[in-house]
């Protein structure tokens, strides 16, 4: 599986306007929905189970990145996105800094498999300091989509 | 330095997502001993079982036999935890 498999190029937020945790989970939840990749009804929902998931354990698993996800009913088909942080987002994480990319990522309730080996190419990734520090620097949804093409294709 | 290993196989249907492995690396971080998990199957890995991104990263199913070795002072005691884990199914299931 690749990143491009999931990721919605098109919901890329290249720089967030929110500054906060629940403000960043709907700026992309919502960007993924006006991207098509869900249906706008279901914003509300998914919004608040992934906060809900984060209330339970927060995703931030440190090196300023978090991976907010969630197995949601009316998600259809597994969609990602990746949103930047120039200020930094306090998500409780587990190093208790800020976050300052978050890579979302929705999947439907049926296919646990598929999910873990999308959660697997995320952390391949994320694990890569050049990988986080080039997403750190991608400063337009081009230069993320750029970025993530270049490490499915291994370089 | 005493050694301790087991062998187990996922057994939750959801296998070992971000959750599991959370609780799997705080109970590992209640003890001293080194923890390793080695994944078997089709596609073999190793992780530390004190990092959760490497315990994610092994994207382990329903199914997966893993063998959990502990090395350090107290490392039957870890491995019987962490087994328990498994067993208990991460209280995901009845």
């Amino acid at each position: 599986m690749k990143l491009r498999d999931f990721i919605v190029t098109d919901a890329i937020v290249a720089e967030l306007s929110a500054s906060d945790r629940d403000g960043a989970i709907r700026e992309l939840v919502t960007a993924l929905a006006c991207a098509g990749a869900m249906p706008q009804s279901a914003v509300d929902d998914v919004v608040a189970a992934l906060v809900k998931r984060e209330q339970n354990g927060s995703t931030g698993f440190g090196k300023g990145v978090a991976v907010p996800h969630v197995k949601h009913p009316m998600v259809k088909q597994m969609a990602g996105t990746i949103g930047r942080s120039v200020n930094g987002i306090d998500f409780a994480a587990l190093d208790h800094q800020p976050v300052y990319s978050v890579v979302l990522l929705l999947s439907p309730e049926n296919q646990p498999q598929q999910h873990l080996q999308a959660m697997n190419i995320v952390f391949t990734n994320l694990q890569k300091d050049t990988f986080r520090r080039f997403l750190r620097q991608s400063e337009s949804r081009q230069a993320v989509t750029e970025l993530i093409d270049e490490a499915d294709q291994g370089k | 330095m005493p050694t301790a290993s087991r062998d187990i196989v996922v057994s939750n249907k959801l296998g070992l997502h971000a959750r599991p492995a959370m609780q799997f690396v705080d109970v590992a971080n209640q003890f001293e001993s080194k923890v390793t998990v080695h994944k078997g199957g089709e596609e073999p890995g190793e992780a530390d079982g004190k990092s959760v991104m490497q315990m994610i990263i092994l994207a382990a199913v329903e199914g997966t036999p893993l063998r959990i070795d502990a090395d350090g002072p107290d490392a039957p005691a870890a491995v019987e935890k962490l087994v328990e884990l498994f067993e208990t199914k991460f209280g995901e299931e009845e």
